[in-house]
């Protein structure tokens, strides 16, 4: 398969304008007789729903949750990027175009990153004008601060939960959609399937989370915002209910998946303290901007932290990295985290922490000035572990928090599915190997508000007059498949909860897919994941029936997909013979540990196509072209 | 530490409901609440049982998915904490908790613990927004919007949508939950041109599900796992008040 991106030409700050000015529009007046399916209903999500509605298209939303207030992207804490240089620091929409790609090692296509750039903009004022309570300085201006390393302050932010209050945003204006009718909202359901009919996506399958309805669902076009996959590891710091499921069912039904190795593992969450651990809670890392991170160079120390003298501690990021020091990037952190900790050098009773250090934050600046700059974080840290941070150095250790990968999505959010679109986390298009702090809500809410709205039109000006209808071979195949599916994994009758065989699988993926791989563990995992998989489906135990609200079957139904996904991602990085980003191949890094890139082979992204289950996916290669910048080696000596 | 409990069971909305004895045992200090339900799970499903049924999302207090009745307290004795941020560090050994479903009458009960909050969805379609289509705004610093001000409104956005204020309301009164969306939106610039229209049809929409009134008991702001303050149920009512009142005629649609 050819993988078109239909990147236009010309100049890269004109390409979005000119593309924009030449797209077919459909007629406001027959707007209203176009259906369009958007799945999930986090920020691209919501946004997208409520812009389509404004347009006057009719619009079927679907959330798992009970409202489409939850969807994760309210968990965000630390901010959004947008280059409105009001800090005249020299920040432009040249140099966020570039610190996203250069920050994603140059794996993502400069023509989608440099559109991101351009709307993020446009981003703030819309959310300002939804009310969105913005951190403000004194004079009634917004405030930004300087996050993730970044050499310009572009980011902007509501408190510790940025991602809430933008949320809550697109909320609103998808509810003042479903009050006009445009909008219907359905909540507590699940698409299980992607019906695709002669290669055109023409509409979902979906399960009534309470009764256990299975219904079919038509629309003209179909818009997965389903978010990314970090629960394949188990312990995440994602929500309990985000899966992979509506994704990897396109995906089954002939969506290309991309580079679905690039996760992102962020270096400050609070480590697992038990067994029973069900997730991991991440801690802001402008949390690095004042803490310090240390361990004592004694691993045998049983001190208390505060009686452990200077001249005993090593501050292992300072001295490896004496310029970024605390501040490099998230993989570097969390790689030499890592490090430490399996080095049997880790802190905290389960030994699987490093510590992170306010104690001359608060000498230099007043515990007042922390408290004002981390007072919520401190106080969530405290809940959690039962320890002061004022007092007692915070221990913190690396977890999966983001999905660079997704799928696959030309210029215009399209999939290689005719008529199905991802957005957000779902798609692999922004980020490269590795995102940037503040970028994740910035993409979620440029393909929703300022992308989608006027790429979808091209698209559906050609189908003005096609009949909707739920009565065809394909939907009647599609949804008889989810049933079958259903059933199948109700009848099993093993001895196992669905729980135990997604920490197992999670295990397995985090110990040879996690923050450094090699092509040894790699064919290790591509042995003990189909095993463990065929193990699910002959010794699942699933209590209660399909009729019903039943999490069990929920879990079950999305475990039974993470186990072929967590194949994907062992084949992929192991395909992916160099290190870039978040994806360390340990056979590939210079004397200091950093990141080999090989450009000259793995310049592209990886596009997998599904052949069936357990049989080799067929690999195709988009080319990435850098025409208006130059990949460089990342360094942060 | 070893647990009694008490766990309102119940099928679906047509069952009656009741409430069954449970021993947890072998539970850690460090484990959370709701990890403390999934080890009962885990030992119901294994002996053949039904698991109890809880909504839960996030995991990290900020989704306002979780939320049942701990001993009639909602979320449980510790001030400013959604159950899923409560751990068993604050129970001991020998407890006997009583684990009920938020209690109102415009919650109905879905499952278990699970109950149907879809009311609060339809308070915010009668005007928990700003009217801004996409792409119409202004330059964001166009409007200067002073801090305090600013700050004011979020600690009202705050607001997780719980909840937990209807549950402990003896009344069952929403007053909270509402008042925290007019105030959030109605203290700033941009939610000035809908004001007064927005406190009315909220108000309307809250009293038509069928929560009830308020008579300052002051337990919502008790039981808020975000700390959101009753002065805004007193801003919200001066708000509905003026709209209602002052009722400025609107001017005609056509000369």
């Amino acid at each position: 398969m050819t993988l078109d991106g239909k990147v236009p030409s010309g100049p890269l700050e004109k390409k979005w304008d000119e593309h924009k000015g030449h797209l077919k529009l459909v007629n406001p007046n027959n707007k209203r007789k176009f259906t369009i399916l958007v799945v999930g209903s986090g920020l691209a999500g919501a946004s997208a729903a409520a812009s389509f509605a404004e347009l006057g298209y009719n619009v079927k939303c679907f959330c798992f949750q009970d409202s489409p207030r939850r969807a994760h992207s309210i968990a965000a804490q630390g901010g959004i990027n947008a280059a409105k240089n009001y800090h005249n620091d020299g920040d432009s929409v040249f140099r966020l175009f570039y610190d996203t790609i250069k920050g994603g090692d140059f794996r993502s296509r400069e023509a989608n990153v440099y559109r991101l750039a351009q709307v993020s903009v446009n981003i703030i004022d819309q959310c300002v004008a939804q009310g969105v309570p913005f951190a403000r300085e004194y004079g009634g201006l917004l405030d930004n601060r300087s996050f993730g390393g970044a050499q310009v302050s572009r980011t902007f932010y509501a408190r510790g939960q940025t991602g809430q209050q933008l949320l809550l945003g697109a909320y609103q204006a998808l509810e003042k959609e479903v009050a006009t009718g445009k909008v219907k909202m359905f909540p507590r359901t699940e698409m299980l399937d992607l019906v695709v009919d002669n290669g055109v996506a023409v509409g979902i399958i979906t399960r009534d989370l309470v009764t256990g309805k299975i219904d079919r669902h038509a629309g003209h076009a179909v818009v997965l915002t389903t978010g990314g996959y970090s629960n394949v590891y188990y312990l995440s710091t994602n929500a309990k209910g985000s899966n992979v499921t509506a994704a990897w069912r396109a995906h089954r039904r002939g969506a290309l998946f991309s580079n679905p190795c690039f996760t992102q593992i962020h270096p400050t969450c609070i480590p697992a303290s038990g067994d029973y651990q069900s997730k991991l809670t991440l801690m802001s890392e402008s949390l690095r901007n004042d803490g310090r991170i240390w361990v004592p160079k004694n691993p045998n120390d049983q001190r208390s932290p505060d009686q452990i003298p200077e001249s005993e501690r090593d501050y292992f990021l300072e001295v490896k990295y004496p310029s970024f020091g605390n501040l490099v990037p998230r993989d570097v952190a969390a790689r030499n985290a890592k490090a430490v900790v399996d080095a049997g050098r880790g802190m905290g009773p389960q030994k699987n922490g490093v510590y992170l250090d306010f104690k001359d934050a608060i000498q230099r600046l007043g515990k007042k000035t922390i408290e004002e700059r981390y007072g919520n974080l401190f106080e969530m840290y405290e809940k959690i572990t039962g320890e002061d941070p004022y007092t007692v150095p915070m221990r913190i250790y690396p977890a999966p928090h983001y999905t660079m990968g997704g799928l696959w999505v030309d210029y215009d959010l399209m999939t290689n599915v005719t008529g199905l679109y991802a957005l957000g986390e779902a798609n692999f298009s922004d980020h490269g190997a590795n995102r940037l702090g503040a970028s994740a809500l910035m993409q979620g809410l440029a393909d929703g508000y300022f992308v989608i709205p006027y790429t979808i039109g091209n698209y559906l000006s050609g189908h003005l007059g096609q009949a909707l209808t739920t009565e065809t071979d394909a939907f009647r195949a599609t949804e008889a498949d989810v049933q079958e599916r259903i059933q199948r994994l109700l009848s099993v009758n093993g001895k196992r909860t669905a729980d135990s065989f997604h920490r197992e699988l999670g295990r397995i993926v985090w110990d040879y897919c996690g923050i450094t791989r090699n092509a040894g563990g790699l064919k290790k995992a591509l042995e003990l994941i189909p095993a463990l998989r065929e193990e699910f489906w002959s010794n699942l135990r699933l209590p209660g029936g399909a009729d019903q609200l039943n999490q069990e079957l929920e879990k079950a139904n999305r475990v039974g997909d993470y186990f072929e996904l967590a194949e994907l991602m062992c084949l992929d990085a192991l395909e992916r013979d160099e290190s870039c980003g978040s994806h360390l191949r340990e056979e590939h890094q210079d004397e200091f540990g950093e990141a080999l890139r090989d450009d000259a082979h793995y310049s592209y992204v990886a596009s997998w196509q599904w052949n069936g289950v357990g049989k080799a996916p067929t690999l195709n290669r988009e080319p990435l072209e850098f025409e208006f910048v130059k990949p460089t080696q990342r360094s942060y000596k | 530490m070893n647990l009694t409990l008490h766990v309102w069971r119940q099928k679906s909305p047509a069952d009656e409901g009741r409430m069954v004895r449970y021993e947890v045992t072998g539970v850690t200090e460090h484990a959370s609440f709701l990890e403390m339900l999934d080890i009962l799970n885990e030992q119901l499903i294994q002996k053949g049982e039904e698991p109890v049924a809880f909504e839960h999302d996030c995991r990290e207090g900020i989704c306002g998915s979780c939320g049942f009745m701990i001993n009639g307290e909602a979320h449980g004795p510790l001030p400013h904490t959604t159950v899923c941020q409560l751990h068993m560090r604050h129970f001991k050994d020998g407890d006997v908790l009583h684990l009920e479903p938020w209690r109102s009458k415009a919650f109905p009960v879905v499952k278990d613990l699970v109950v149907d909050r879809g009311a609060f969805d339809r308070i915010i379609q009668s005007g928990g927004f700003v009217s801004v289509a996409t792409g119409s705004a202004p330059e964001a610093n166009l409007i200067p919007v002073p801090k305090a001000l600013s700050d004011r409104a979020f600690d009202a956005a705050a607001c997780i949508a719980c909840g937990a204020c209807v549950a402990q309301c003896p009344n069952s009164a929403a007053q909270l939950f509402t008042s925290a969306k007019v105030s959030h939106l109605n203290l700033l610039p941009q939610g000035q041109p809908e004001r007064y229209d927005r406190a009315l049809s909220m108000v309307e929409a809250m009293e038509k599900e069928g929560f009830g009134a308020c008579s300052n008991y002051a337990e919502c702001e008790a039981v808020c796992p975000k700390g959101i303050s009753i002065d805004f149920i007193a801003k919200m009512n001066r708000d509905y008040l003026k709209a209602k009142s002052t009722a400025v005629p609107k001017p005609p649609l056509e000369a």
